[in-house]
């Protein structure tokens, strides 16, 4: 029998230990389940599980390892085993509750383990290659070079700065166009707006959240970026060109206002009523209370808010890709063509290239750069955000 | 009831000027008619409690006094309120003006996640009462004096109003409503949320607040109400069943509901 057909064997066991430990439970009980410590649900998991858990983990265990033939046989006979066991020990007194509760409390452990675990391995795995990047590449080149010219021949510059400059100017307009915009109409969403003009609003503005972004570097290539061009870099003779810092920075600001507006919206609406009521009864306008109290007292959630929406604008690849281009450099002028990390690590990692060399193992030093940096601010926004919401309790 | 500190404290309130004069005052939320036909007159320097069974129409009626049900979209309000003779619900009255003239103390402490100075500054700072920081410090001290809190916090002035206990948060309100001198001070239950020795603090500010506002309180406690005001107006339904000074109130209520109310028999 091959390891598939003994799995499925094994489940047929499991659903007919539950039916059978809750037959049994039953009858032991004389029919009056009040009489049995747990439900006669439980005791028919109890057996299921029993059944199946060691015989899988067995069948798991022989396929990782390359264990001998009869090995996977053997799960059979052990699921056997067990639904003999656990079905014997299934009397009215026994704690059928707490042996199932105790398995599913493992089942919860793992899974939240496998989370910690990913991050840590996507963590280890690029601290290793990055450590394998510093060992052929000096890393004050790297920190500090100001020039990225890759040449897969050799005689490479892979200085970052370029790309940190792009980075960081691109996700600058982007918060300077998505705060404003965002914060205003969560202001109008949360405080001006009438209820039934909100429940259309609010999940109109939120559908900009679920464009992938790809479509959005679409609509730069092809909408925001020759608009820019024609109306604003040709006349004032900043550029030529429809690739600029300009058009992805605008984009991406587009992109964050769901961001920004939903997250805030959810915080200003946290303010109590009271604090609005009791500004409005000093006689102070609408406008008034607005400033002078809720927002401020909304405001280390916004700066939260605010944060999180950065570190999104700082990993975003595709809008870059389509509306930035993909050149190299510090220019303080918005509407010449940049890049990011993000765009460089993708360029790096394409294409049929050798895993030794210092040209691919810098996408790995730049994904930790990149990792560190939204870390950073994530840290940091979660704390602020944590500070702000012990302020009512 | 402690008579002898009614008799001492009855005071001749004939002689005092009418500082609101209500007519014919009908309050709907929605469909939901909540007061009907109340038509009452407010003494200045005075302190005039609403007393009467939770639903009767106490609060709302006293928030229709510097138009807070404007807040609510569904309220509408009908007939005249006349404050010192011009109706508020008036066209031409902006509710943002109204309000710095009667001022209001909630049920539950609402500072503001400020300092204690910029929560009792912030009134004159919006209206501009004070013409530099000298002035507007002296306003605040006045007003914490006033509000029986100014001992207690002076020393940390520049330290959040929310970190005071929940007496002296409810005192810095009294000290924030009255800082924007407002010439009525309502009050919604100011008392609900506060132990026995606060609550004894603020009833005590309300008898010396009444030498220069005119005060309403809205009150569940007849205790309370029998202690600290003048005037009192006990509400049932929507209706105002009676009113008169608050020693005949709670001596020879004329209306029978008044007097099994005031006896425990409804409420």
């Amino acid at each position: 029998m091959s390891p598939f057909w003994i799995m499925i064997a094994t489940l047929a066991l499991a659903v007919l230990g539950y039916l059978l430990g809750r037959s049994r439970s039953i009858r032991l009980a004389g029919g009056d389940t009040r009489a049995l410590h747990s439900r006669p649900g439980y005791h028919g998991w109890n057996v299921a599980l029993f059944t199946a858990l060691p015989a899988l983990l067995l069948l798991a265990g022989a396929r990782l390892f390359h264990a001998p033939g009869w090995v996977a046989p053997a799960a059979l006979v052990l699921a056997l085993a067990g639904l003999g066991l656990s079905l014997s020990r299934t009397t009215p007194q026994f704690r059928a509750r707490n042996s199932v509760e105790r398995v599913i409390r493992g089942v919860l452990v793992v899974c939240a383990l496998i989370a910690i675990a990913t991050t840590l391995a996507i963590v280890l795995s690029l601290v290793f290659e990055s450590a394998r990047f510093f060992q052929m590449y000096p890393w004050q080149d790297f920190f500090f070079g100001t020039e990225w010219t890759p040449s897969f021949g050799g005689g490479s510059k892979l200085g970052m700065l370029p790309l940190l400059w792009g980075t960081l100017y691109i996700s600058l307009i982007a918060l300077l166009v998505a705060v404003p915009i965002g914060l205003y109409a969560a202001i109008y969403m949360s405080d001006y707006a009438s209820p039934r003009v909100r429940s259309v609003v609010k999940p109109a503005i939120e559908v900009l959240a679920g464009i992938p972004t790809i479509v959005y570097g679409l609509f730069a290539l092809v909408t925001v970026g020759p608009l820019l061009r024609d109306w604003i870099a040709q006349p004032l003779g900043l550029g030529s060109g429809g690739s600029s810092v300009m058009t992805a920075g605008v984009v991406m600001g587009m992109m964050l206002i769901p961001f920004v507006s939903s997250l805030s919206d959810d915080i200003i609406n946290a303010v109590p009523q009271s604090l609005r009521d009791g500004s409005l009864a000093m006689g102070s306008t609408h406008s008034e209370t607005i400033r002078q109290v809720v927002l401020p007292a909304a405001l280390p959630g916004i700066v939260g808010a605010i944060l999180l929406a950065a570190s999104r604008a700082i990993g975003e690849t595709m809008i870059v890709v389509l509306g930035a281009g993909a050149m190299a450099k510090i220019s303080p002028n918005p509407f010449e063509a940049m890049t990011t990390i993000t765009v460089k690590i993708v360029g790096q990692l394409t294409g049929d290239n050798d895993f030794a060399s210092p040209e691919t193992l810098v996408a790995f030093a730049l994904g930790l750069t990149l990792f560190v940096m939204t870390l950073g601010l994530n840290i940091l926004a979660l704390y602020i955000v944590r500070k702000y919401r012990e302020q009512y309790e | 009831m402690d008579d002898v500190r009614l008799a001492e404290r009855a005071v001749d309130t004939d002689a005092r000027d009418i500082k609101f004069q209500c007519r014919d005052v009908q309050v709907w939320y929605g469909e939901k008619h909540a007061i009907k036909d109340v038509s009452v007159d407010l003494l200045d320097k005075t302190v005039t409690a609403f007393i009467g069974p939770s639903g009767c129409g106490k609060s709302t009626f006293l928030r229709c006094l510097n138009r807070m049900n404007d807040t609510i979209g569904i309220a509408r309000v009908e007939g005249q309120m006349l404050l010192d003779g011009e109706n508020i619900y008036d066209r031409r009255v902006d509710p943002v003006q109204l309000r710095a003239r009667v001022g209001m103390v909630f049920q539950k402490p609402n500072p503001f996640p400020k300092s204690i100075y910029d929560n009792v500054a912030y009134g004159p700072r919006i209206h501009g009462l004070a013409r530099n920081r000298a002035e507007l410090d002296e306003i605040v001290e006045k007003a914490l004096r006033g509000a029986a809190l100014w001992n207690e916090v002076k020393d940390r002035l520049h330290e959040t109003g929310t970190g005071l206990s929940g007496g002296q948060q409810q005192r810095l309100c009294i000290a924030r409503a009255v800082a924007t001198a407002p010439e009525v001070l309502l009050m919604d239950e100011p008392c609900s949320a506060l132990d026995p020795i606060a609550t004894a603090q603020v009833e005590e500010l309300i008898d010396e607040l009444r030498a220069t506002f005119s005060v309403v309180i809205v009150t569940h406690s007849m205790q309370q109400a029998a202690r600290v005001s003048q005037k009192t107006a006990f509400f049932h339904l929507g209706n105002l069943v009676e009113y008169g000074d608050t020693d005949d109130i709670f001596t020879r209520p004329r209306d029978p509901r008044t007097e099994s109310y005031i006896s425990g028999r409804i409420g």
